[in-house]
């Protein structure tokens, strides 16, 4: 018995000890694709040896569900950093007083001058509220030896280009681009660039803050050239029926010669197609408009309901250096925003860094940038019309009343 | 002292004599509390503090706006609302189709020959499985350019429509999805009835000269009348909280053409953020529910009056 009771003090004891000195960490992260996922748990590795004196407790979660549990646990529960995305979406929780202002983070650490790219992104009134990791580039990814087939010999840089490229796929019986709509997001990338090339950013950033109709005429405009592209055959035949993964094989059986999409896709080619694929970024529709991309960018934040903000600093700090931003994005296939850190060594990785550099500037992600109950009947709407190109009034009507419901009328 | 004595013992008899006289009442009461409890905290509660969202606008976090009956306004001229209890409808007519198909699969396998526990097993199969292993089976046999069906009937010269990438085809593809493991249920609730069906009456029946769908109709039926009443209620709460497939197969697409309530409740609150209008829907399909399963209380009360 007293072996017993002793047994039990001890163990109540080392617990204590313990809980004094161990400087616990806590991360959720929604980082579930593997290449994410890798390079987080490195991240982390590293930073543990950097500190070993610090535990960090990993907590990994399904893409969606992060979404939904991220709600909760910022409020109830809150660990000490989360992985989210800049833009509106970090807005969104800024507004909502749950996420911590860093600014000194990014005083200390000289974060103005090695991430300029990503200043506006993080930022809110002023005030910086997260750091990102990484960035990278949409575009367009396209087998050469399609192309080949085809007699095409170089990418297209301009409307003109693009549409004949397309056509002359077509006459070699190769569907010109493959897309999944079932997610419906890939669909809005589409959207956004059509837009930004037509539009400018400008007007592009306005109408993701609510302040111009769907109705508008240059709305209808960016519609009137997306159907020229499904008039002319470009999209696969049952986008709506696949997901963004499921309308992959298209390109790979060389059924398909393109896809406008991110980085995470590279990792998906088998090894033989990913040989003949390259990159190309989005043609150019009005050369008085500037160049604008998308380019959606991912970061560390602090809840404000956190218990170890102290150790959640020295964290972002770390995270933001050039050589561990070197390590973490190549990992990723994506960009550093750190300019002192280098570029992984990849065709499409310097590519994307390429476009990005000689931009005029840089918006986040239709989902990411606008509303998510707009973003949501927008993009469904983006999938009706690619089906039905006729149907185009009553589907701007549409998303022009969800619009008027969320920032009023104009 | 023995006043005393004489009181106290006075007061345990009357309060023992409380509960002697109630003991018929109170019990029930104190055996339910439990039960009644658990069901008060997870069930009832949720469902007033549901009605009540309804009546307020909330992202799920941050301040709740009361706005009154704005949500059930929004609600009536929502056109993706009205498609999607059409085809809930959809969904409550066509799955009544489970326990035919379930009733004549039961019969075909009510035999005693060699194996056929194997077979059953076999039939039974489909309702073990996930749904969610039903539905991503289904997309795959479904799809126009890889899927079984379309290798199938391509080379007899028939093109096969691209189901669930059809706004008129795709909730039909998903309810033919959900009919498969319905059927299956359905199957066994009728095999466990045909055990208890007595032979002799069939014996009788068939030397009255009673035989194939007569026999089915006139005697086998009434004796599978519990049988019937419970696929019944399983299949029309299976076709009202018809979610999963439809999340899996087509998140409610094509732009929405293949919705049901309960799949737009969730896409309201999980990726729109709107709690509100989300519970609005809720509550909606909640009433719908109830006029059925008060129409199912009714039964069992006369059923049970019955019995009595």
């Amino acid at each position: 018995m007293n072996f017993f009771k002793t047994a039990v003090c001890a163990a109540a004891l080392t617990a204590m000890a313990a809980s004094v000195s161990a400087r616990e960490l806590v991360i959720n992260a929604n980082t579930s694709d593997p290449a994410q996922r890798q390079a987080m748990e490195e991240l982390v590795a590293s930073f543990e040896s950097e500190y070993p004196e610090i535990e960090v407790v990993f907590n990994l979660y399904d893409h969606e569900a992060f979404k939904t549990a991220m709600r909760n646990f910022l409020v109830s529960d809150a660990p000490d950093l989360i992985t989210w995305n800049a833009g509106n979406r970090m807005r969104v929780f800024v507004e909502l007083g749950l996420f911590e202002d860093v600014t000194d983070v990014w005083e200390a650490e000289g974060l103005y001058e090695s991430m300029p790219a990503v200043i506006g992104a993080s930022s809110v009134d002023g005030r910086q509220y997260g750091v990102p990791y990484a960035y990278y580039a949409w575009g367009l990814y396209y087998r050469r030896d399609l192309f080949e087939q085809a007699g095409i010999t170089e990418a297209p840089t301009n409307w003109e280009e693009f549409m004949e490229v397309g056509a002359q796929l077509n006459e070699a019986g190769i569907t010109p681009v493959t897309i999944g709509t079932r997610n419906l997001w890939p669909a809005a990338g589409w959207f956004d660039f059509l837009n930004m090339r037509i539009n400018g950013a400008e007007f592009h950033a306005e109408l993701m803050d609510g302040e111009v109709a769907y109705t508008d005429d240059r709305v209808r405009a960016v519609f009137d050239a997306w159907a020229e592209l499904v008039e002319a055959d470009f999209f696969i035949d049952n986008h709506p029926g696949y997901s963004f993964q499921e309308a992959l094989p298209f390109m790979n059986q060389g059924d398909a010669a393109m896809y406008l999409l991110a980085p995470f896709i590279v990792s998906m080619f088998p090894e033989d197609v990913l040989e003949n694929v390259d990159w190309f970024p989005f043609p150019i529709i009005d050369p008085e408009v500037g160049i604008y991309e998308d380019a959606p960018t991912d970061s560390f934040h602090i809840p404000v309901n956190a218990t170890n903000k102290e150790d959640a600093r020295l964290f972002l700090a770390f995270a933001a250096r050039a050589d561990v931003q070197t390590e973490t994005a190549a990992t990723l296939d994506m960009l550093p925003p750190n300019v002192n850190a280098t570029v992984a060594e990849d065709r499409f990785t310097q590519g994307g860094f390429a476009q990005l550099s000689r931009a005029d500037g840089i918006m986040q992600f239709y989902d990411r940038d606008t509303d998510p109950a707009l973003a949501r009947v927008g993009m469904q709407g983006f999938q009706e019309f690619m089906q039905n190109p006729d149907r185009i009034d009553e589907i701007l009507e549409r998303i022009e009343a969800e619009r008027a419901r969320i920032y009023g009328e104009l | 002292m023995a006043e005393m004595t004489s009181t106290s013992y006075q007061r345990t008899m009357s309060t023992r004599g409380f509960y002697r006289k109630h003991k018929l009442v109170i019990m029930p009461f104190v055996f339910i509390a439990p039960a009644f409890a658990m069901f008060a905290i997870f069930v009832i509660y949720p469902i007033i503090q549901s009605v009540a969202l309804s009546f307020t606008e909330w992202q799920g976090i941050g301040p709740k706006r009361w706005v009154g009956l704005d949500n059930y306004r929004e609600l009536w001229g929502d056109r993706v609302f009205w498609t999607s209890l059409v085809n809930n409808i959809y969904w409550l007519v066509l799955f009544l189709l489970a326990p035919v198909f379930g009733l004549f699969v039961a019969l075909f396998l009510n035999q005693t020959v060699f194996g056929i526990r194997l077979v059953k097993s076999l039939f039974f199969f489909p309702f073990v499985v996930s749904q969610i292993v039903v539905g991503l089976v289904f997309a795959w046999f479904y799809d126009p350019a890889f899927g079984l069906l379309a290798t199938i009937l391509e080379p007899l010269g028939i093109s096969f429509p691209p189901i669930l990438a059809d706004e008129n085809l795709a909730t039909f593809g998903i309810i033919v999805a959900g009919l498969w493991p319905q059927t299956a249920y359905c199957m066994i609730l009728y095999l466990t009835g045909l055990n208890s069906v007595n032979p002799e009456m069939i014996e009788a029946a068939r030397l009255d000269g009673a035989k194939g769908w007569r026999l089915l109709v006139k005697i086998v039926l009434p004796q599978l009348r519990a049988a019937t009443f419970i696929a019944l209620v399983v299949t029309v709460i299976g076709a009202l909280r018809s979610f999963d497939l439809v999340a899996i197969m087509t998140e409610g697409g094509p732009y929405n053409s293949s919705n049901v309530l309960a799949y737009y409740m969730y896409d309201n609150a999980i990726f729109r953020y709107r709690m509100g209008y989300a519970s609005a829907i809720a509550t909606v399909l909640f009433a719908i529910m109830n006029v059925y399963i008060i129409w199912f209380l009714l039964r069992l009360w006369a059923n049970e009056k019955g019995a009595r």
